[in-house]
């Protein structure tokens, strides 16, 4: 793994997230309250609904255009709703956000 | 010694009888359960929910594995019995066998497939058990897929309704003149189809399937007039015929079902049949009641019990929400037989009776079913109607003078009256377990099966509680606001005024919620109930906002945002103009649309470029329209006394003064009003959150008004003399909105639960206590009307919009 550094914990807020954008689209990085990072694909596979801009709660974010609910953790659609996204290693050291440079590049595929 | 009773089937008929054979004789049997479906008793006619999303699989199971494990019942689920042998009494499956004194064939019934090229693409399915639900909502993950339904009667109408709301687009082929012709007439048949259309399904009847197209998986669906309809999904639901196989091999007498006898026995003495699979007398049975019917009988005749499978009538409803339908008994047209019509076209309301020889045989209704079940009774009793001829379609609160009270027609219905058509259960057995101490809906569905099934009853069941309780009988307790907690909205509104909780943390912890921070339903509430009760205290969270409301545009299905400047009152000029002009060219707006609120939407705006767009209109002067909020929308105004020759007031200056004074609050729901200038309206006030018509005399406030998924006419506040007095009426009334209605009401629901007379009477009839309203809106505003675009011209805000890091440069190795 190459962990890339991709900013400061401190510019996403608290149960918020931000996006990456790589040549594959965008990756949404999510802070959670208990302070953890998450990676997963930026699109949710109903309607293609940015989960960045979800609500957070607990390890889970719920999509904005439809309410799916996926776990951070797993990429997986929860209740009832069949679906998943990608996820991308990602951890915190020092206050910085670090997530696996190569398989962002490479893609989810590789 | 236990006697062995083998069940082949796990479905709503042999569920039932394992439950009344359980019930009277519990260490009678060894009972083993074969089912061809991987998974146990279910309730069938509750898959059209499921499908829709309105419930999930859990909650439609009827006995899970532990009522199996406790009960003793050897399951034997996906495993299919591919033979009976009579002679050794023996049944083998396609992984073992198992021995039998007594063996119920519950096989139930298989979809009629058309004999059609193409029948056997991938992506054709039928709608008959959970793998066909599950596998049409999987379809349905398609973003932009497309659904036909070959077939338009119940089956086929609900799994087009639940695909349509999973957001395929829908086309249902039928062969017939109209929708569900054996349940409807062309009339309430033509009413269901602009329904459904209204929903964004495509009907289209008289049409026949040719074949069905695809190469490698299905494409599209081709009708003999030449048509083609493209289609990733072919659901084919034209009907279902007996499932006999196994009866057949076994030689026993099979007609189109297996033929049993009164007591459900079959031409062999040891082996009985239910449901859907038999043949009764010539008929074969698709609905549940009378299958609950043959359950009671089939555990009779295996207790040694006397009991007779008598089929009686029975009456059908869609379940689709919103749909509302009922009919029984026979409405077709023949010498000798009358009808009596109702049809009121703007409520999209029909009904008709179809009567012969005095007596009532026939009922179709369409839109306002709330009588259905008397005129069942009148049409399974055959009462004589000549008497009541006259008032005969207004049902039975129209019967001898007696009010239109809503619990009167419950009241007035016989003692024999069926309520629960699922299940077969009437007014008098409801009334005898309410005598027997039950008080609850809860109750009721426990000790009589009523509404426990389909559920469309559960209202009527109500009202019989009602009825016969009278004030004893609670209605069920409101919804809690979401999973995380058991409280619901106006609880949690008033513990956080009384308990002075405020804060996110404070309202969780002291209230109990289950989760560690919410989630998108209840967050959002809890948000906006402590910003409007401790607006110095609380500290508006942005991540418990909807994304509308935190990036402050609202964000379109494509993920990008649409930006709306405010013009107050509805009034700009040419400078704004031009500065919205050139934001638009700035930034390749896509699209610039006139709102119904009187103002330029520009749509189609990149996230990153919000805060300069923003700071390029707010140079102009042009700040937020709040267009995204839950909060104050517009003020909708005419030209008033500047231009007209009918302004009887200055509309346009009053509409000004309300925007400015009203701007930036948050609201449970978004709020919109209008000034008229003349009781000519133009401003279209009689339907807004708060419209103000001006007259000679003065002000006319009406609150409560709706154009949206209802359509309500505003209710007069008050009249008042002065200007002054509708600016403080109406800040007065949206303050007491802001305290106390529940999130996501707007002002006519909220009013609907006070009452005008309540809101008058704080409002209009209590001048200190408006004062004190007031007050309490202004020191909030001082808070919270700030132009958001303003706070995020700066370079930090304008980063924020932005991606956290950019690696589309970075090299692939």
């Amino acid at each position: 793994m190459s962990w890339l550094d991709i900013g400061a914990l401190e510019e996403i807020p608290q149960r918020g997230a931000r996006v990456v954008k790589t040549v594959h689209g965008c990756v949404a990085v999510f802070r959670t309250g208990d302070d953890q990072v998450f990676a997963i694909d930026d699109r949710c596979p109903h309607k293609g609904g940015p989960l960045s801009e979800g609500i957070v709660h607990g390890h889970a974010v719920t999509c904005p255009l439809h309410n799916w609910v996926f776990s951070l953790e797993t990429g997986l659609a929860q209740g009832a709703d069949d679906g998943a996204v990608n996820t991308y290693p990602a951890r915190v050291e020092g206050g910085r956000i670090l997530l696996d440079a190569a398989r962002l590049i490479r893609g989810a595929a590789a | 010694m236990k006697r062995k009773l083998v069940i082949i089937g796990a479905g709503m008929a042999s569920g039932r009888v394992l439950e009344h054979i359980l019930a009277q004789d519990p260490d009678g049997w060894d009972v083993t359960l074969f089912n061809a479906e991987p998974r146990g008793n279910y309730n069938r006619i509750m898959l059209s929910p499921v499908l829709s999303g309105e419930k999930t699989y859990a909650e439609i199971v009827t006995h899970d594995d532990d009522f199996y494990a406790q009960q003793n019942i050897t399951c034997r689920f996906g495993e299919a019995v591919v033979r009976i042998d009579r002679d050794a009494k023996v049944v083998h499956s396609n992984k073992g066998s198992a021995p039998y004194d007594k063996l119920l064939i519950a096989t139930g019934s298989a979809p009629f497939i058309i004999p059609v090229q193409g029948k056997d693409l991938p992506g054709v399915i039928t709608y008959r058990d959970m793998d066909d639900t599950q596998a049409m909502i999987d379809a349905s993950g398609n973003p932009s897929g497309k659904a036909v339904v070959i077939g338009g009667g119940l089956l086929g109408l609900e799994a087009a309704a639940g695909l349509a709301l999973r957001g395929m687009e829908v086309t249902v082929i039928h062969l017939m003149g109209h929708l569900m012709e054996r349940q409807l007439d062309p009339a309430a048949g033509y009413l269901l189809q602009k329904d459904l259309e209204a929903r964004g399904i495509r009907v289209l009847c008289k049409g026949a399937t040719k074949a069905i197209l695809g190469k490698d998986r299905v494409e599209a669906v081709l009708l003999e007039d030449g048509t083609t309809y493209p289609a990733d999904l072919v659901c084919m639901a034209v009907g279902i015929r007996p499932e006999t196989r196994i009866a057949t091999d076994a030689a026993l007498e099979v007609a189109r079902g297996v033929v049993v006898n009164d007591q459900m026995v079959t031409s062999d003495p040891d082996i009985l049949a239910v449901g859907e699979c038999v043949e009764h007398d010539s008929q074969l049975f698709g609905l549940v009641a009378p299958l609950y019917d043959q359950a009671k009988v089939v555990a009779a005749t295996l207790l040694g019990q006397d009991a007779a499978f008598r089929p009686v009538q029975t009456a059908t409803k869609l379940k689709v929400t919103g749909v509302d339908l009922f009919s029984a008994g026979d409405f077709a047209d023949g010498e000798g037989r009358e009808d009596i019509v109702f049809r009121d076209p703007a409520r999209g309301v029909y009904k008709r009776l179809v009567i012969e020889n005095d007596r009532l045989i026939g009922a179709v209704m369409y839109g306002d079913t709330g009588d259905g079940s008397w005129f069942f009774g009148l049409i399974k009793d055959g009462t004589d109607i000549a008497a009541m001829r006259d008032t005969l379609i207004f049902g039975p609160a129209y019967q001898g003078g007696a009010s239109a009270d809503p619990l009167a027609a419950v009241a007035a219905l016989p003692l024999d009256a069926e309520i629960c058509g699922c299940n077969g259960v009437c007014k008098g057995t409801i009334l005898k377990a309410i005598d027997g101490g039950a008080a609850t809906l809860g109750d009721i569905r426990a000790t009589t099966k009523a509404s426990a099934s389909c559920g469309t009853c559960t209202g009527l069941v109500e009202q019989v509680l009602a009825s016969a309780l009278g004030d004893a009988f609670e209605k069920p307790a409101a919804q809690p606001i979401c999973g995380c907690t058991d409280l619901t909205h106006e609880d949690v509104r008033r513990l956080i005024k009384a308990r002075e909780l405020k804060s996110m943390p404070a309202v969780m912890q002291e209230l109990g919620w289950k989760t560690s921070c919410g989630c998108h339903v209840c967050r959002p509430a809890l948000n906006f109930y402590l910003l409007a009760d401790w607006p110095l205290d609380y500290t508006d969270d942005a991540q418990s906002r909807f994304v509308n409301e935190r990036n402050h545009a609202n964000i379109q299905k494509d993920g990008t945002y649409s930006v709306v400047p405010r013009m107050w009152g509805g009034m700009t000029n040419p400078r704004e103009l031009r500065a919205i002009a050139d934001a638009a060219d700035k930034y390749n707006v896509p699209a610039v649309k006139v709102t119904g609120g009187q103002r330029v939407d520009l749509l189609g705006v990149k996230k990153e470029h919000l805060p300069h767009i923003w700071a390029d209109l707010n140079a102009a002067g042009l700040v937020s329209g709040h267009a995204y909020s839950k909060g104050l929308r517009t003020v909708k105004t005419c030209v008033g006394t500047d231009f007209c020759r009918f302004g009887t007031r200055d509309s346009t200056g009053l509409g000004i003064k309300l925007e400015q004074r009203l701007w930036g609050s948050w609201t449970p729901h978004k709020v919109k009003l209008a000034v008229s200038g003349c009781p000519r309206n133009c401003a279209e006030a009689t339907c807004k959150d708060v419209g103000i018509i001006c007259v000679d005399s003065g002000y006319d406030i009406g609150v409560g008004g709706a154009a949206g998924m209802d359509l309500k006419e505003v209710e007069r506040l008050a009249k008042v003399a002065t200007e002054q007095e509708a600016i403080d009426l109406t800040v007065a009334f949206i303050q007491l909105y802001r305290e106390h209605a529940k999130y996501l009401d707007r002002p006519y629901k909220w009013l609907a639960k006070v009452g005008l007379d309540w809101v008058k009477a704080q409002v209009v009839e209590d001048p200190e206590n408006r004062a004190a309203l007031i007050a309490r809106f202004d020191l909030s505003q001082s808070v919270y009307q700030r132009d958001p675009w303003a706070e995020r011209a700066t370079s930090q805000a304008q980063a924020e919009f932005a991606a956290l890091a950019d690696l589309t440069r970075e090299a692939a190795e």
